[in-house]
């Protein structure tokens, strides 16, 4: 049966996710607050991977947290940590436990996280990931070998519509459709209008683009994330908006632009949804989605 | 081809030597005399360090290139100094190292730590162009590899990283896949670029690996 995320995305809907980051240890009660909190006025709840090579509770175990509490997980597979082998068991497990929908990742270098030292494995990319899902539903391992049950899989990636160069970026873009990515994710963007002519180009690909969406928490992470974040690009009249805010406001006026910015890409039908991401501040979701004007 | 090694800090060869007195000093006259970590100035400064811990150089000698079968012949000509020592430290790269083991049955210590194997890109600049993967795919990429010059070894184009043409490990480090998409660009051979790469074959020759060239190839 398709997902319930599948089956949104091709309802014609606004379709919006946020992200659940696993704690680092066993407790899991924030975990839980914030997929309590956001599992019903999402979509889908997008479990990151050791996000920045960072190492914490898996993302599968996020993703069956997600399902056991009554929401939506999308499970993110990177393939910085696991050789093909843990790749695809992974992946039988995750279907098997009733995860249907997964985005496919590079991952991250080792080198930025906090196991600096750990082999980066890298046995696959993102775009053979989505390939070798292709086989694992067509009934065999990437050895050639059959399997006893295949799995059945709605898969996605990710684009950085402002990458520079470009060019490159578009080339596996567009490669990881050919390998069967269904949905993408974009890297946050900030200028509409560049966003737009992106989708020009991709609506020619029968895919679905979910916009990311970081919310901007003041004018000096706007700054850095503009000279440090590749394909990140604030403009300089919202890092303006943002040094304007009254003191101690600055949250709620990057609040108010995420918001701002959901509501423009929805009522112009620019893209096929948003992913939305608070990092370390999930507990606003609900207020960016109030800005936007969505009530859940 | 160049072997590339740093010096390992003294003072983890003095833990290595620490039950040794007596030290026979060998380096190499090739790359590690390139690199500034194993010639003649080196190993003279070598033995200064180890003659202030207290410890007796026997003797010392830097061969033309450590890592070929005359290793063998100038241990055997300074045989002498040799046998006198309880062990060799050996300021070559990694290959030096084991072939002085395979001539000498005393314990050998080596004194650099080897990198990479790298070519020279301008005076003093090495890069690493080759993982011995087995199976060369620089017909495919602009003979840029993406095996080494990209952190991650993708094979189908870049990572989300990609920093205006900088990798995302190192703005220093520019990212192999502008390198190779300018250069196929100028080629006319983006195509090569749309290919889709499957996964590599990561036991071309399962380790330890070894072959035998026999004499009647090339004939
Ligand atoms: S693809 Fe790279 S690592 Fe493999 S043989 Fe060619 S240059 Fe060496
Ligand atoms: S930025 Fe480029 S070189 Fe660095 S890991 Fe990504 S693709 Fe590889």
């Amino acid at each position: 049966m398709a997902s319930k995320f599948k089956q949104a995305l091709n309802s014609g809907k606004f379709v919006i996710t946020s992200e659940i980051g696993p704690p680092k240890g066993t407790d899991l009660e924030k975990m839980y607050e914030h997929i309590d909190l956001l599992k019903d006025k999402v979509d889908a709840l997008n479990v990151t991977d050791h996000q920045s090579s960072v190492m914490r509770f898996p993302s599968i175990g996020g993703c069956l947290a997600i399902m056991e509490r009554g929401g939506k997980p999308i499970l993110q597979m990177t393939c910085r940590d696991r050789n093909r082998i843990a790749l695809q068991a992974d992946l039988l497990l995750a279907y098997n436990k009733g995860v249907r929908d997964i985005l496919c990742l590079t991952g991250d270098a080792v080198p930025v996280g906090d196991n600096q030292a750990a082999k980066g494995v890298f046995d696959l990319d993102s775009v053979q990931l989505l390939h070798s899902i292709r086989q694992l539903e067509a009934g065999s391992d990437l050895g050639g070998n059959e399997l006893a049950g295949a799995v059945e899989l709605y898969t996605g990636a990710t684009v950085t519509p402002e990458a520079v160069p470009l060019e490159p970026q578009l080339i596996k873009f567009e490669k990881k459709i050919e390998a069967g990515a269904k949905f993408f994710q974009t890297q946050a963007i900030y200028d509409l209008d560049r966003f737009a002519k992106f989708m020009e180009y991709a609506r020619q690909f029968p895919v679905k683009i979910l916009a990311g969406i970081v919310l901007l928490s003041s004018a000096r992470m706007a700054r850095f994330m503009t000279a440090n974040v590749p394909g990140i690009f604030v403009p300089q009249e919202l890092i303006d908006e943002l040094a304007q805010a009254p003191k101690g406001g600055a949250l709620k006026k990057g609040i108010e632009i995420a918001g701002r910015m959901i509501a423009d890409l929805m009522e112009n039908s620019i893209c096929d949804g948003v992913h939305i991401m608070a990092i370390n501040r999930e507990e606003v979701v609900p207020d960016i989605l109030t800005a936007a004007g969505i009530s859940a | 081809m160049k072997s590339i090694t740093k010096q390992k800090p003294f003072d983890e060869v003095k833990q290595l030597i620490e039950t040794f007195n007596r030290i026979y000093l060998i380096g190499c006259g090739t790359c590690a005399t390139m690199t500034k970590t194993g010639g003649i100035d080196e190993v003279q400064a070598m033995k200064e360090l180890l003659h202030d811990e207290g410890k007796l150089v026997t003797g010392w000698v830097v061969i033309p290139t450590a890592c070929d079968e005359m290793t063998a012949e100038m241990i055997a000509e300074n045989e002498k100094a040799v046998q006198d020592a309880q062990c060799i430290i050996v300021m070559a790269c990694a290959l030096g190292v084991q072939r002085v083991n395979s001539s000498w049955q005393k314990p050998v210590i080596p004194a650099l730590d080897t990198l990479f194997v790298g070519l020279e890109e301008g005076p003093g600049e090495f890069f690493e162009a080759c993982d011995q993967c087995g199976q060369c795919i620089l017909g495919e990429t602009a003979g840029i590899c993406p095996l080494t010059a990209c952190h991650k070894g993708l094979l189908n184009g870049p990572c989300g990283g990609t920093n205006n043409g900088k990798c995302e490990v190192d703005p220093e480090k520019d990212c192999a896949f502008t390198l190779i998409y300018e250069r196929l660009k100028e080629q006319g051979r983006l195509d090569l670029m749309r290919k889709y790469h499957p996964p590599k074959n990561y036991q071309v020759m399962p380790r330890p690996r070894k072959t035998m060239v026999l004499p009647e190839r090339g004939k």
